[in-house]
């Protein structure tokens, strides 16, 4: 090796360099053996890699993704059983007890579906299901679920930021919130007979909670379109919150400038405040939030798990509230 | 009929198939098969079995008044046991899997939750009575005095019901609660029908039958 001696620090001779040419070439060789005959099963691997994480049940029809790079979108905990998930429903439109959303909810039509997108945007209209499909580039997120009422999964869902769809419609300066509402059918929906809650079921979210690269517009789970008892054909999904705040198949999304009353605040405005972010340090007044219970992973025996702030995604969305008396918006 | 529930076998049968639930159960939680949130099945399950058993109990007296089957009554203590245990293993559910037997936690749960406070009353109110339901205890008390304590039984269910709706509170979901309130609507306001009726035709009935 030809060195050259420059004031201390060592210089490779030009000789020695690789011409910038044949480093091209070199590059561009490798790159034609990925995508060839010799990089296929490499290529493979990382397709896979990048692709279906979560193997599929082959129930319904396949939804391609490729995993979220969005921060905190995946978490490294096993998912809960494709069975569990879709048998252990709470959608009081199916029945009231939790195994009845999978027995009934074979009646819902997801076709032709259309989403109403109206109130305070620029852009208002009905989006075609299918539309919605193509509006932005699909992503797996494994997303941790905690209910109201205990218990919690880990579920493969699939979908894009809402704030994708929100842009699109170019919300006013008056939209400070917005409103989802669910179908409310009689004739597909056997639970609206009884008047265990309002119908249609309306949820709601603060413009940037919405706007939030976490909340998901949502449309399939474990790499397949949504089973009817999760939600199908659109839903959305909030991580940070309790489970109901994610409205299920979603017939309009309305932008609004006052905060909107949702289903569970009609019903009991003590028990379920808007925001319901889950809070370790914040009972529901008939039982404790410091815990809970993982289904289809925790035995019987076990000793429940404690609840995280913010269900764990506290980094990402805990700015949001800053400030703000948790205990009094609840 | 009556000579039916004299039969030796009786108490035995009944036995067995009163702790069919709870074997049922036990079983099911054992070998994994009470569905996905199977703490949850067991609790809810067990408080179920609870009321049950209580209207069992409560439903001896008029059953034997009305039908005659006077043979009835050696089964209700029997029943009136069972409600117990059936409480004792519901309260096990709350503590043990609900609390990890958190001392701690669950004094502190207790009276935050009023609809577990009403629980708890209730359990512990059947205490006394489950205490006293061997013979010599009867003895003991004299009758008079130990069925004026055995009419807390009553406090007991109603307790039981009030735990069940607040429960059951802000969804407006109250079909299984107010089922459970009729029966025992029925069997307390049969009660209350003898005790209020004319001395008189309590007497020309005691005499025809």
């Amino acid at each position: 090796m030809h060195l050259l001696k420059d004031r201390g620090f060592t210089h490779a001779a030009p000789s020695e360099i690789t011409p910038r040419a044949v480093y091209d070439d070199r590059r561009r060789l490798l790159k034609q053996l990925a995508a060839g005959a010799a990089g296929s099963a490499l290529a493979g691997w990382a397709a896979r890699d990048a692709l279906a994480q979560t193997a599929r049940p082959n129930k319904l029809a396949a939804l391609a993704a490729t995993r979220s790079a969005v921060p905190g979108a995946v978490t490294m905990e096993k998912p809960t059983p494709y069975a569990d998930v879709t048998a252990y429903n709470n959608y009081y439109e199916f029945g009231t007890d939790k195994a009845d959303p999978a027995v009934n909810a074979h009646t819902l039509k997801t076709r032709p579906w259309t989403v109403t997108v109206e109130g305070e945007v620029k852009k208002p209209g009905a989006y075609d299901i299918d539309a919605l499909l193509k509006l932005a580039p699909m992503e797996e997120r494994l997303y941790r679920l905690r209910c109201v009422e205990g218990w919690s999964m880990v579920v493969p869902w699939i979908g894009y930021p809402l704030a994708e769809l929100i842009k699109r419609v170019e919300p006013t300066g008056n939209a400070k919130y917005v409103q989802f509402v669910t179908l409310a059918d009689k004739a597909q929906m056997p639970g609206l007979r009884s008047s265990v809650l309002e119908w249609p079921y309306v949820e709601g979210l603060r413009m940037d909670e919405a706007m939030h690269p976490l909340t998901l517009l949502t449309f399939g789970l474990y790499g397949e379109v949504l089973p009817n008892q999760s939600g199908a054909p659109v839903r959305v999904v909030v991580p940070w919150k309790y489970g109901f705040k994610s409205g299920k198949s979603i017939v309009k999304i309305r932008f609004v400038e006052k905060q909107p009353k949702t289903s569970w605040e009609t019903a009991a405005a003590s028990e379920y405040g808007f925001y319901s972010n889950v809070n370790p340090k914040v009972d529901h007044p008939r039982w404790s939030q410091a815990t809970e219970r993982r289904i289809g992973e925790d035995g019987v025996f076990n000793k429940k798990r404690p609840t995280q702030m913010f269900n764990g995604y506290e980094p990402q969305v805990g700015q949001l509230y800053a400030g703000m008396d948790l205990r009094k918006f609840y | 009929m009556n000579k039916l529930l004299l039969l030796p076998a009786t108490k035995p049968l009944l036995f067995a198939l009163a702790l069919g639930p709870f074997a049922w159960y036990l079983s099911g939680a054992l070998a994994d098969t009470l569905g996905p949130n199977p703490a949850e099945a067991l609790l809810r399950g067990t408080g179920d079995w609870v009321l049950r058993f209580l209207c069992l109990t409560l439903l001896v007296t008029p059953l034997r008044t009305l039908t005659g089957w006077h043979a009835l009554a050696r089964l209700r203590r029997m029943l009136g046991l069972y409600a117990f245990f059936y409480g004792v293993v519901h309260f096990l559910c709350f503590a043990w899997l609900d609390m990890g037997f958190d001392v701690a936690a669950i004094l502190k749960d207790i009276p935050k939750r009023p609809f577990v406070l009403v629980g708890t009353a209730a359990l512990l109110l059947m205490l006394p009575l489950a205490a006293t339901s061997f013979n010599r205890a009867i003895k003991a008390l004299g009758a008079k005095r130990w069925q004026a304590l055995h009419r807390a039984v009553y406090a007991v269910v109603l307790l039981g019901l009030l735990h069940f709706f607040w429960m059951r509170s802000a969804k407006n979901h109250f079909g299984e609660p107010m089922l459970y309130a009729a029966i025992v609507a029925l069997l307390l306001g049969w009660r209350l029908w003898r005790h209020f009726r004319s001395p008189a035709a309590a007497v020309t009935q005691a005499r025809a039958m």
